[in-house]
């Protein structure tokens, strides 16, 4: 049996219709189901469910054989994981934004952002001092009540940016999601775990408008 | 700083209780068993190392060491792993024994704390050295030794992963040139990132040949086979030589019957740096980190002066215990309950039955609050009480 991590929310649809796309019957109801855990048994896979920034984490400790996560999560979480294939899908951006474009003023610059490593990495490789706030959801706001300076976010649009009279700064890296496989699975379950990138690879190679099989 | 809770333990440290150091100790026995039987020496060093020689030279990285002071300015480190310290003594205090020294260790190391459980920063492991000796018998040596403890230690399902940096290396030398490009693509690999490998590949200058070669080396993973396409892979001597290596390891491991749990992987690259040929690492079906690793070391000796080409394998044993399981049947022992009128005949029963290796627990009656619950937690219960003889409660 092949556990799977599965990352709740925005990349789930794209990340189920990828691997449907490379041939694995999932039911319908998978879309919609409220469960946890979700085992496929004419496939032999058992899907967990979880948080996207925590996917890294059941793979590293092995719990789930595989998973689907962000390199926006790969790089703040930084787990012992290999990752073998960028499916690009749920494509984004993690970029700098503030209020304004020009230098930021102030005593200590404060940076508010949900990845308090790749922004401090960022910051660091950039030789400037700032100080990083962690925050948890609704990153947009801290500029715009006082919080912080800048903040470190994904950006897919822009248009939650725009809408609250943010710009963009500066550029970090693009972000796709990858298909990630824990060290020990990838060697004793490699003739499944193979397969399984073969397929999805011929998949993403093949572009978005796969023909349908 | 707030006072920490009287049961409070620092960051990554465990304690083993009773149960689990049964478990412990019974898994040491038999590796420790086996270990001898190959003619391998147990031997100690010391916990506490001087940074600037086993520190430094260990392969474990300077941000994992646990750094003291002593009173003279010194920084010490715990020791993270035993290779090192080893090698310092088959350079000095061993200096006059002849090469090939076999010499196995049982100790404590130390890595640096991490706040997630499940990663202690203090564990044992169980391991060997095979110091002077550069040929494949002594790799295929080590690694059948490796499979003959894990055997020994009640693992039925493991697996043996089995790399040769020194193909990477020359495969990368023969197509990026020189030392950096190939730290770079080293990097990747050590690093896991497999993306960002082809993707750095892809936008090197090279031919799409050369280009093909780098992406086909992820590919490299599977049985015995898999040696003739590493050989399209890299058709040069070098390459030729590192794959008649492999080929004689293969076979020495048949005859030593595990081949069966041996795979190959040229993807393996378990340090940056460190290691210089064979590489291998063993893993238990359903645990989710390496069970042990170990491989050839070329280099390290000649850090303390007596160059000499090595091999080895350490096994964790917090992370084999886990694989075996807590079995929870423990044998209990018994009890004898005993009033002072009856001590001298108490210490005189249990004292025989002691000598023929029986578990027995002496208790005077007066000392227990709750008889009950302090009886349940013995197999039988023996009571000598009151003058007569006739022992009623």
């Amino acid at each position: 049996m092949l556990t799977i991590a599965m990352p709740k929310g925005r990349i789930f649809d794209e990340a189920s219709e990828l691997l449907r796309q490379a041939g694995y019957k999932l039911p319908p109801e998978f879309d919609d189901s409220r469960k946890l855990i979700l085992d496929i048994e004419e496939e032999n896979i058992r899907f967990i469910l979880a948080k996207p920034m925590d996917v890294p984490t059941y793979v590293e400790h092995g719990v789930a054989d595989v998973g689907i996560a962000g390199k926006d999560v790969m790089l703040e979480e930084e787990r012992n994981v290999y990752e073998v294939l960028d499916l690009k899908i749920s494509g984004c951006y993690l970029a700098v934004a503030g209020l304004s474009d020009g230098p930021i003023k102030g005593v200590a610059p404060k940076i508010a952002t949900k990845y308090p490593n790749v922004a401090s990495n960022y910051f660091r490789e950039q030789g400037e001092q700032v100080e990083i706030i962690k925050l948890n959801g609704s990153i947009e706001l801290a500029p715009l009540i006082g919080l912080a300076d800048r903040i470190v976010d994904i950006v897919s649009t822009g248009r939650t940016l725009t809408e609250n009279g943010l710009m963009e700064t500066a550029f970090i890296e693009p972000i796709t999601s990858r298909f990630i496989v824990n060290p020990v699975s990838y060697r004793t379950k490699d003739a499944i775990i193979d397969d399984m990138v073969e397929r999805l690879s011929a998949v993403v190679e093949g572009g978005s408008g796969d023909e349908n099989r | 700083m707030t006072r920490p809770f009287v049961f409070e333990k620092p960051l990554g440290m465990r304690d083993t209780l009773p149960l689990l150091y049964d478990l412990k100790t019974s898994i040491r026995e038999k590796i420790q068993h086996v270990t001898e039987t190959w003619g391998y020496r147990f031997m100690n060093t010391p916990t506490l190392e001087y940074y600037e020689t086993v520190g430094e030279a260990s392969a474990i990285l300077d941000q994992q060491l646990f750094k003291l002071l002593d009173q003279r300015g010194n920084t010490l480190v715990l020791r993270p792993d035993m290779t090192a310290p080893i090698a310092r003594v088959a350079a000095s205090s061993l200096k006059k024994e002849p090469f090939p020294l076999r010499l196995a260790y049982d100790s404590n190391v130390y890595r640096a704390q991490e706040d997630e459980g499940g990663k202690p920063a203090e564990f044992e492991q169980i391991g060997v050295e095979l110091i002077g000796d550069r040929t494949t018998s002594a790799d295929a040596e080590v690694i059948a030794l490796m499979a003959a403890v894990l055997k020994e230690a009640g693992l039925e399902n493991f697996q043996i992963a089995i790399g040769h940096v020194g193909f990477i290396q020359e495969l990368f030398l023969s197509i990026v040139g020189n030392e950096d490009r190939a730290a770079v693509l080293r990097r990747y690999l050590y690093e896991k990132n497999y993306v960002g490998y082809r993707q750095h590949v892809r936008e090197m200058p090279l031919s799409s040949i050369d280009q093909k070669r780098l992406m086909d080396l992820l590919t490299l993973r599977g049985d015995g086979s898999k040696l003739s396409d590493a050989i399209e892979l890299l058709p040069t001597e070098a390459g030729e030589r590192v794959l008649d290596e492999l080929r004689t390891l293969i076979q020495t491991l048949e005859a030593y019957g595990v081949a069966d749990q041996v795979k190959f992987d040229f993807t393996l690259v378990s340090h940056m740096s460190y290691y210089t040929g064979v590489v291998f690492e063993g893993y238990a079906n359903e645990l989710g980190v390496p069970l042990s690793n170990g491989g050839r070391y070329d280099e390290l000796l000649s850090r303390f002066d007596r160059p000499a080409q090595a091999t080895g394998f350490g096994i964790r044993l917090d992370h084999l215990a886990e694989a075996l399981g807590l079995t929870g049947d423990e044998k209990l022992p018994d009890a004898i309950i005993f009033s002072p009128e009856r001590r001298e005949e108490a210490i005189q029963q249990a004292s025989e039955r002691r000598a023929q290796g029986e578990k027995v627990v002496m208790q005077e009656l007066s000392g227990i609050t709750n008889l009950d619950e302090y009886s349940e937690r013995f197999d039988d219960v023996v009571y000598m009480i009151g003058k007569n003889g006739k022992g009623t409660l």
